[in-house]
């Protein structure tokens, strides 16, 4: 099957293999005593390879989250041969591995070459994988599929001679929708395709944007950039953020931090005069090659099919996982569906082998032998036929990948915390599963509506919790686990940073309190105003008083 | 004896020396620091000598624009191997102001650097290793490039590739 996505050539494929050879010979130099700790650390990091708190972490690049069939059969094999059975995706799109031994990598990463994946520059402090809407070529309300821009930036981050060393890791989000679904304005720099004066498309450059100790949504750097000067304008921004960036505290040494202390106007004006000088000699977007990026990303050939109504006469609980579980479609008579990981009881993004060959499978019958990654840790299914869609139901509800829960209450954003994350302060895990547990009535859930709960286990951020609906961050009170709630968070167009409600709350408390806070949402909340509305309208301080009004029953 | 190092990817014995080697002998080519090239910039630009001038990653290539024509080499420190900005510098070294002499990396010079800071531009490398030999080969760690730099040396290949080389595969 012809998978529309990037395929590999002969360069791309000598390249990973090239780089699974040097990072082998630096595996084999560190075991061998040749290298010690930190000599090989900051060689592991780019090949994404962590010592966590029980055995090595390893993150997968998943460009842009696209997946084939075939691709994640190798994950599958991978996660059952070297792990434990089962992976984890984040909320870049990528893929962790809990338990592979150090002395396997590079046999991992060799396997990963042979269906063209790799694990480079997924940490360290370098540009990491670039991230995308996930329905990107099958919304109705984008300009074009940002994809090909996507690969572009991939091929040009890689091994960038540069900016391999920069003061932190720096993340990139692409976007062509109307409504943001990247979180573009929590990246390091966001990129926008937008229509310029003329009709023709360019970008709009956010930068400064991220979450962590210090969070701060990105702002605007140039309204309308020209196609051909993407790469040179990244570098301008990118040279002047590695040669004026902090180094001396690495909690102030992401982007944001330059650009907060210079200003925007400033930052603006020192990328600009760099960029005057450098874009002469730097790269240029050659439309020979964007031609030949794009045309990996054509659409399938679809069927000629009407739109129909697939939930007439089915069961309520079909209905439920199609109204929430499945998006719109640009082409008539097809639907993108979410394959939900966020089952009840289960780590949010956690997947196990078998869901993984299973899900491959279904690609290949259902959707054209891809597999997408979303942002919110869940699969996509980008093109499927509504005639299909009760079918697919059935066997995802079987695998229990069905629950009917994208975008509520449970669809639960969480870092995978204290039990394997040797930074966090807190069990996002366990809290996630006392979420779960505590709330499971879903006529209450849907009359929720839109909620967007996001956990970190630490100041880290990686659960994004800053930009939750509701937020909860897990922080260390004299050895013990406490919760910090934030409200009012967003991470799409109408992008804010949630505010805190009040002294974080024990472990016990965290369901109790976010049923608190619903409970002022349903008796405050105007029709049809979402959490987020209701929130924004009447502030923190209704909420604040309610869940601080008497001890939470424990 | 003189230290060895990589130059154009060959393995040489280093012709120049620092200020801070030892008593100056007058005639050797040398290599100052900013500071004493800046507090006595008319003295050394009187002298019929080979002179370099070595950067700190803090430094402004800038500062030495009007200079470069006067400048046989630019050596660029790299004190650990987690500061970058050293590869910059000589990016815009090289390519903002043409900097054609010897352009120098000293400091954190690891074999497994070498790839990176001979694409940003530096053609001569002060390994750390002993072992230069074993440093020469990590020059072709890489056959392929994908983004253009300036490639001091490298055995590499153009990254352009032939359209007709795309969904087809």
């Amino acid at each position: 099957m012809l998978v529309r996505m990037y395929r590999y050539d002969a360069v791309d494929k000598t390249l990973v293999s090239e780089r699974v050879a040097q990072f082998r010979d630096q595996t084999r130099r560190f075991l061998a005593g040749e290298l010690n700790e930190d000599e090989f650390k900051h060689l592991r990091l780019r090949n994404g390879l962590y010592i966590q708190r029980h055995a090595p972490m390893l993150r997968i690049a998943i460009p842009y989250g696209n997946l084939s069939s075939r691709q994640l059969r190798a994950l599958s094999a991978i996660a059952r041969r070297y792990d434990r059975g089962y992976g984890h995706f984040t909320t870049r799109q990528n893929m962790q591995f809990n338990w592979p031994k150090l002395a396997e990598v590079p046999d991992i990463l060799a396997e990963l070459a042979e269906v063209e994946m790799h694990a480079i520059q997924t940490s360290g402090n370098c540009i990491r994988n670039t991230t995308s809407d996930h329905l990107a070529g099958v919304t109705p309300d984008e300009i074009e599929d940002p994809r090909p821009w996507c690969e572009l930036i991939r091929q040009w981050s890689t091994f960038h001679p540069e900016f391999n060393y920069l003061p932190r890791k720096f993340k990139i989000a692409v976007t062509a929708a109307a409504q943001d679904r990247a979180a573009s304005q929590i990246h390091d720099i966001g990129v926008h395709i937008v229509r310029g004066p003329d009709g023709e498309t360019g970008f709009e450059i956010l930068a400064g944007g991220g979450l962590g100790r210090t969070p701060i949504l990105g702002q605007v750097v140039r309204e309308f950039l020209p196609r051909e000067h993407l790469l040179s304008y990244l570098e301008a921004i990118l040279r002047v953020y590695n040669l004026e960036g902090r180094r001396d505290n690495i909690h102030k040494a992401r982007i944001k931090i330059l650009v907060r202390a210079l200003g925007i106007e400033e930052f603006r004006r020192r990328v600009e005069i760099e960029w005057e000088r450098s874009r002469e000699a730097g790269p240029r977007v050659d439309d020979r090659e964007i031609a030949r990026l794009k045309a990996f990303f054509d659409p399938p050939v679809y069927r000629t099919l009407a739109n129909v109504d697939v939930a007439e006469g089915r069961s309520a609980a079909f209905r439920a996982w199609h109204r929430y579980n499945t998006a719109r479609h640009k082409v008539p008579g097809y639907a993108a569906v979410y394959v939900s990981l966020k089952a009840k009881g289960k780590p949010p993004g956690d997947i196990t082998d078998a869901q993984m060959s299973l899900v491959a499978d279904l690609a290949d019958r259902h959707s054209f032998g891809e597999v997408r990654v979303t942002h919110g840790q869940n699969l996509l299914f980008a093109d499927v036929e509504q005639e299909k869609l009760h079918e697919l139901w059935q066997t995802l509800e079987a695998a229990g990948l069905a629950t009917p829960n994208i975008g509520t209450l449970t669809d639960i954003i969480a870092c995978p915390g204290l039990d394997f994350c040797s930074l966090a302060n807190a069990g996002s895990l366990e809290v996630a599963r006392l979420i779960n547990d505590r709330f499971d009535d879903y006529d209450y859930i849907y009359d929720l509506g839109e909620l967007e709960i996001k956990m970190s286990g630490c100041m880290n951020a990686c659960g994004h919790h800053h930009v939750g609906h509701i937020g909860i961050l897990g922080v260390d009170k004299g050895g013990q686990e406490w919760y910090q709630i934030t409200i009012g968070g967003a991470a799409g167009n109408d992008a804010s940073l949630g505010e805190v409600i009040g002294p974080s709350v024990a472990k016990s408390e965290v369901a109790e309190t976010i049923s608190r806070l619903l409970s002022v949402y349903v008796d405050y909340r105007t029709e049809d105003e979402r959490f987020l509305d209701t929130v924004r309208r009447i502030g923190v301080k209704p909420f604040k008083e309610k869940v601080y009004a008497a001890p939470a029953a424990a | 004896m003189p230290r060895r190092l990589l130059r154009d990817g060959r393995i040489v014995l280093d012709d120049w020396r620092y200020s801070a080697d030892g008593p100056d002998d007058g005639s050797s080519p040398l290599i100052l620091k900013l500071v004493e090239w800046q507090s006595e910039r008319e003295h050394w630009l009187a002298q019929d000598r080979r002179l370099g001038v070595l950067l700190g990653p803090s430094h402004k290539v800038e500062v030495l624009a009007q200079d470069l024509p006067r400048l046989e080499l630019i050596g660029v420190e790299f004190p650990t191997a987690n500061d970058g900005r050293g590869y910059s510098q000589a990016r815009q070294l090289r390519e903002q102001w043409k900097f054609r002499g010897e352009l120098r990396a000293a400091g954190y010079v690891r074999r497994d650097q070498l790839f990176l800071m001979a694409r940003a531009g530096f053609n001569s490398l002060e390994v750390w290793e002993s072992d230069l030999e074993i440093a020469v080969a990590a020059l072709s760690d890489f056959s392929w490039t994908y983004q253009p730099s300036n490639d001091a040396g490298l055995p590499i290949k153009p990254r352009q590739r032939a359209p007709d080389t795309a969904a087809t595969a």
